[in-house]
């Protein structure tokens, strides 16, 4: 019963994966792997170069500046998400009229294929034609150039992100909160805690489990957030908005020739930041007492 | 490692809110906790509605855009000209139903082997104690931190030398490695709910070690099978880096990789790419609207065990 498992596990992650860290110690590349042109067969000729490739990438600056960008769009992207996400819950936590119809249209965007509604957003920030320029041409503004200016460009990719990112978030903490008794937040307010008090001292504590995984979570897809950058800028203007996992594909797949070793050098570094991350978050939580 | 019942408990406690508490106490109290000044009332809808409008927003101006006439896409009012001209275009002339075609195969063939595998594992996992388990769980738990990076070049290697680039069969076991680790925790959860005595009592009356999940246990885990076959649909079905890269060729695409050809640097035919969205978002959509609300629950609960 196990071993079938355990073997088509190994074959499916753990090949890869082992191979991937093997490519990263090589040089390989488009002209030297194993390939068939016709009918010929040619054997692989890249070699084994230790670390040469991390060396490489390490003191080169591209991998520092896409690192910095990449932790400015994940912090961003995770912290916005978050805070919209966490007053939307709030407010649909409360007797309300039209609160299912607010519900759903607030979790419509995860219900769309994500490359989908990242095509819808190309379409909306079109420089000439897109209707966000429309509007604000309406209202007496020059046209943005939303996706071929840098910090635009940057600001765009993120606010897709959040788009995005929101209805998870809002789900997630609406069920935190609803699983809060209520009658703590009566005996507070018998005790004469003010509404932010109550926020403080009720609400975030009871969330803390909940939203202490959604940011894990969060944190670890934003920063391996491939479709929305690939399909929104392909990482342009220049590369002013690639993150790591999206330069890291285009050496392998979109340059010429294919640099296989670099690009599975990054990939391997990105496992080692996110591990680092994910562990250090842990430990960090456990401090503070959560049996998490 | 070991799943505590705390987190357990939590997550049930999630997927089930109990709506209505609020409205039962206040009714309860004498002064009413939720009453607000019209003035908050009115801000509190202001601001859920503005929040709606954005959210509703693009996905509404793309369905708008889909009946316009393909000259305009681009303006700005509701639809002058109602017209399907997209939807029979796209039908019609281009390869979509291939991509459709392709799409369906992939994704169907990844959801009954991905959640085949990933309850197997799950059940593995659950019951028996062995050597490497703990590694395995690990290796389960970080997949989920994988970069497309550090897998999809080795990946292409291995398609490539066993001749499944551009094959169905290339980006299903692709798929796999991204869905089965999930789901298998997520199964694993459920299984752990499902009490001993059940396998016992199969092992009693003859059954095999197989016959006893595939009898016994599979049946009481049906919800748990429901939400990891929405979850791999789901993520098969979104999937944009892998199928961009093993699938070429007009007649090898997916519908992914389909919509890119309407909209590139080349060719700006937003009116096709409205329409073929719309038909890809609608199965998506509705498979979405049944799961949801368990979705949340199996996502976290995969983390909370760890």
């Amino acid at each position: 019963m196990v071993a079938p498992v355990v073997l088509v596990i190994g074959v499916i992650i753990g090949y890869p994966l082992v191979r991937g860290v093997f490519l990263s110690l090589t040089d390989a590349n488009e002209a030297n792997v194993e390939r068939n042109i016709g009918v010929n067969h040619l054997p692989a000729t890249y070699k084994f170069t230790g670390l040469d490739n991390y060396q490489a990438v390490l003191s080169d600056g591209v991998f520092w500046d896409r690192l910095g960008w990449t932790v400015v769009w994940t912090v961003g992207c995770v912290s916005l998400t978050f805070l919209i996400g966490l007053a939307l819950a709030n407010m649909l936590n409360r007797t309300l009229r039209g609160r299912t119809f607010y519900r759903l249209a607030l979790i419509l965007p995860w219900a769309i294929p994500a490359f989908i509604s990242v095509f819808t957003w190309r379409m909306l920030y079109n420089e000439k034609n897109g209707i966000l320029n429309k509007l604000l041409a309406g209202g007496g503004i020059d046209a943005v150039p939303w996706l071929n200016d840098p910090t635009w460009a940057k600001l765009s990719v993120i606010a897709v992100n959040v788009w995005l990112g929101v209805p998870f978030m809002l789900v997630a903490l609406l069920g935190g909160l609803q699983s809060i008794p209520g009658e703590l937040y009566e005996a507070a307010e018998m005790d004469g805690a003010g509404a932010w008090q109550r926020f403080r001292n009720i609400t975030v504590p009871g969330l803390r489990a909940v939203s202490s995984t959604v940011i894990l979570l969060s944190t670890i897809w934003t920063f391996n957030m491939f479709p929305v950058i690939f399909l929104l800028t392909r990482g342009g203007p220049g590369d002013a908005t690639e993150i790591l996992v999206t330069y890291a594909y285009r050496l392998s797949f979109l340059d010429s020739p294919r640099n296989f070793s670099e690009s599975a050098a990054w990939g391997v570094l990105i496992l080692v930041l996110l591990s680092v991350v994910a562990v250090v978050y842990r430990r960090a939580l456990r401090k503070q007492g959560e049996v998490w | 490692m070991t799943p505590t019942s705390t987190s357990r408990t939590r997550t049930t406690r999630t997927s089930t809110p109990p709506t209505g508490t609020a409205r039962t106490n206040a009714a309860r109290t004498p002064r009413k906790r939720n009453e607000r000044s019209s003035l908050a009332s009115a801000g509190l809808h202001a601001a859920l509605a503005l929040a709606a409008v954005v959210a509703v927003f693009p996905p509404l101006w793309l369905l708008v855009t889909s009946f316009k006439p393909r000259n305009d896409a681009f303006s700005t009012s509701l639809v002058t000209h109602f017209t399907v001209a997209n939807y029979t275009h796209v039908l019609a002339d281009t390869e979509f139903l291939t991509w459709f075609k392709n799409s369906v195969i992939i994704v169907g063939l990844t959801t009954v082997l991905g959640v085949f595998i990933a309850a197997t594992t799950g059940y593995a996992v659950s019951r028996f104690r062995f050597p490497g388990m703990r590694p395995l769980m690990w290796l389960l738990l970080i997949t989920q931190m994988f970069p497309v990076a550090v897998l999809i070049v080795p990946l292409y290697n291995l398609l490539a030398s066993l001749g499944l680039l551009n094959q169905p069969a290339g980006l299903v076991i692709t798929y796999l490695t991204i869905a089965v680790p999930f789901c298998a925790w997520m199964m694993k959860g459920y299984f752990d709910t499902i009490p001993v005595e059940i396998d016992e009592s199969g092992r009693v009356d003859g059954l095999n070690p197989f016959g006893t999940f595939w009898r016994l246990v599979l049946p009481l885990a049906r919800p748990g099978l429901a939400v990891t076959g929405f979850y791999t649909f789901v993520t098969a079905w979104a999937e944009v880096a892998y199928a961009s890269a093993f699938m070429t060729g007009e007649e090898n695409l997916t519908l992914a990789g389909g919509l890119q050809t309407f909209v590139n640097q080349y060719t700006n035919d937003w009116g096709s790419m409205t329409a073929a969205a719309v038909i890809i978002a609608v199965p998506a959509a509705l498979v979405f609207a049944f799961a949801q609300r368990h979705l949340v629950a199996g996502l976290t609960a995969g983390t909370t065990k760890g």
